[in-house]
């Protein structure tokens, strides 16, 4: 499959069996044909809309935002500590208005909290962000006015604790489907999304402080960054040519690309210039839109491959034929 | 459930349970376990594990399922357009389709079948063309993924071993949606909440069958205990073996994979009738999933902290 967007898929769809709607036919299994009712999906796309991609950014680098907050409060950084926490703080606020926008009955989103199910990632993350939102809050505001120096510095090392699992449970979340590209994928994800949450926290956290205190922001971000760079492509090598298909292709394949593209320039100006404001402003706003697009290349990514048979039915394939021969 | 059995011919939807399974009249032996999530038993209440076998061999694609499913579950009208491939025009199953005809048009050789009275229908003059046809329904698993996701607790575990969706709980998160490796679940348009099969859960609790087995004119839909299901699956494709339907296979009739409460005698490969061949339970992969996340988390800490090596600020 050689370079650039999607080589006329409905041309090679048709002729070769393959979805008889055109979308995303082209056959990389080229000897044996994949069967299946006439194209039709085995599975369901998502009925997620663009508020999932968002959170999946936004509570990221809040989670990341809270433990970078801590680690500069127990360096003596306490500007840099500050802002970081508010970027957390504006995280926590933000995820839980775009997680209950997207239901199909936002006014029933408490139902959630009736239950706690570890059995369901999307149970334990509504404790996990409720829990982190709480704390996170509690510390902003213990810092703002002052009062309660030490169940302020308790809520601070809770958010901090909490941080990294609403950041990477995301990842356990959508893996934990059947959906090809999410579930095969779900030794790496957490990774992918781990770095792309610090990356973001780095970036969040130049933007807002003065150079002079953004030093370890800015070392974050750009190493998380190369990071995210690097485990996206391990991820992608480690699915295989098939299931990492719809990485390479449609809206997925041009938001990667993007991704990768606004994150290098973005990592690359923080790391030469970061220490003049204008360029760390500018090399961080690229790494958080690079992380945005990072997210949703892999939301993107999970609709095309539900939406194809092909990636369904190969790799079961392919599966029931490796336990015959053994 | 277990005085009907004894009864040799039950007419369907009168108390027993299909006719089909009741014609050798034997006991209902025990079905596996299925404990509903965060509850151990339902002690007194609990009843043999129901299921669906749907003989695909006998279905003759009228649709009756589907419109007595749509009458009794008061599920939406969807005039469907013809997909163009066939007389098919729901095109899959979803939230207003809770059962789904398929029809396959195949260039085979059909003398095999017809000698077999399978019934499939040949077209005059196309000696070599066959129509294959099944109902498709949700599977009812054990280790049904789209109740293990369910973040409100509205998808439960019926005392009949089902799986049901709660429409006063749903508040339509859509998690079920992906999970399902059958695409069976979807949310409904215009409602929010997601809907699906219950194997009519009203009626069951009434000793009935479910609407569409009743009104399954050829028994392809067949309901019953589904372990006495299973067994007779299995002399089913024995006799169609034996008659020479060598493409004849029971898909999902055991307890290994997702454990189906719902399977099929199919004439070809799953995919073709929509099916995934070998689907794995993705739910149960407890390690890999939640290993690798707390392991990114760990290493989120040494990463901020690496931050630092260089001084705060």
């Amino acid at each position: 499959m050689s370079g650039r967007y999607e080589p006329q898929p409905q041309l090679a769809g048709s002729e070769q069996g393959g979805s008889p709607d055109g979308r995303g036919a082209v056959r990389m299994v080229p000897e044996e044909e994949v069967r299946s009712y006439y194209g039709r999906p085995v599975l369901k796309e998502p009925v997620w809309t663009w508020e999932v991609p968002l959170y999946l950014f936004a509570g990221g680098m809040a989670g990341g935002s809270s433990l970078l907050s801590l680690a500069a409060r127990a360096g003596g950084n306490h500007t840099l500590a500050r802002r970081a926490l508010l970027v957390a703080l504006g995280g926590a606020t933000a995820s839980p208005v775009l997680l209950v926008s997207d239901l199909g009955r936002p006014e029933r989103f408490y139902e959630m909290l009736r239950v706690f199910k570890p059995t369901s990632p999307m149970n334990l993350g509504t404790w996990v962000l409720s829990a982190f939102g709480a704390t996170t809050g509690a510390a902003v505001a213990g810092d703002i006015l002052g009062i309660f120096p030490r169940a302020t510095r308790l809520s601070e090392v809770a958010s901090a604790v909490l941080g990294p699992a609403l950041s990477t449970y995301t990842a356990v979340l959508i893996s934990d489907t059947s959906v090809p590209v999410w579930h095969a994928a779900r030794r790496e994800l957490p990774f992918v999304f781990a770095a792309s949450s610090m990356a973001s926290a780095g970036a969040a956290a130049a933007i807002l402080t003065s150079p002079e205190d953004a030093a370890p922001a800015r070392r974050l971000t750009v190493g998380a960054a190369l990071v995210e760079l690097g485990l996206t492509e391990v991820m992608k090598r480690r699915l295989g040519d098939l299931v990492a298909e719809p990485y390479e292709r449609e809206e997925a394949g041009r938001l990667d690309k993007l991704s990768k593209s606004s994150t290098t320039v973005g990592a690359a100006l923080m790391a030469l210039a970061g220490r003049r404001r204008p360029a760390a402003v500018a090399g961080g706003a690229l790494i958080l839109a690079g992380a945005v697009l990072e997210r949703w290349a892999v939301f993107r990514a999970g609709f095309q491959s539900a939406r194809d048979p092909k990636y369904t039915v190969v790799p079961q394939r392919e599966r029931l034929r490796d336990r015959e021969g053994a | 459930m277990s005085e009907a059995t004894g009864e040799a011919n039950v007419i369907p939807g009168s108390g027993g349970v299909s006719d089909a399974f009741n014609i050798e009249g034997r006991d209902v032996p025990e079905s596996r376990p299925v404990i509903p999530l965060g509850q151990k038993t339902y002690d007194g209440e609990e009843q043999p594990r129901m299921g669906f076998f749907t003989d695909t061999t006998v279905c003759i694609g009228c649709k009756a399922c589907q419109v007595a499913c749509k009458e009794w579950n008061e599920v939406p009208d969807t005039i469907g357009e013809l997909t163009g491939t066939s007389y098919d025009n729901t095109g899959a199953l979803g939230a207003d389709n809770w059962r789904h005809v398929a029809f396959i048009e195949q260039r085979k050789e059909v003398f095999v079948q017809q000698e077999a009275g399978l019934g499939t229908p040949a077209v005059e003059g196309e000696p070599d063309f066959r129509w294959l046809m099944s109902s498709d329904v949700c599977k009812h698993c054990t280790e049904a993924p789209c109740l293990d996701v369910c973040p409100t607790g509205s998808l439960f575990r019926t005392e009949f071993g089902t799986v049901v969706v709660q429409e006063d709980i749903c508040n339509g998160c859509g998690y079920c949606v992906p999970a399902c490796p059958f695409g069976v679940l979807d949310r409904r348009e215009g409602d929010g909440r997601v809907w699906k099969c219950t194997m009519c859960y009203d009626r069951q609790k009434d000793g009935m069958e479910p609407a569409c087995a009743q009104a399954c004119p050829t028994d392809s839909i067949q309901y019953g205990p589904l372990e006495e299901l299973r067994e007779k699956a299995n002399g089913r494709l024995e006799m169609l073996v034996e008659a020479g339907a060598e493409d004849a296979r029971l898909y999902g009739a055991n307890e290994q994979g997702y454990g189906m409460g719902a399977f099929f005698l199919l004439l070809d490969d799953p995919e073709v009738y929509r099916l995934p061949p070998d689907p794995e339970v993705v739910s149960r992969r407890f390690a890999s999933l939640w290993g690798s996340a707390a392991v990114a988390a760990g290493a989120m800490i040494a990463g901020v902290a690496a931050a630092f090596v260089g001084g705060s600020r």
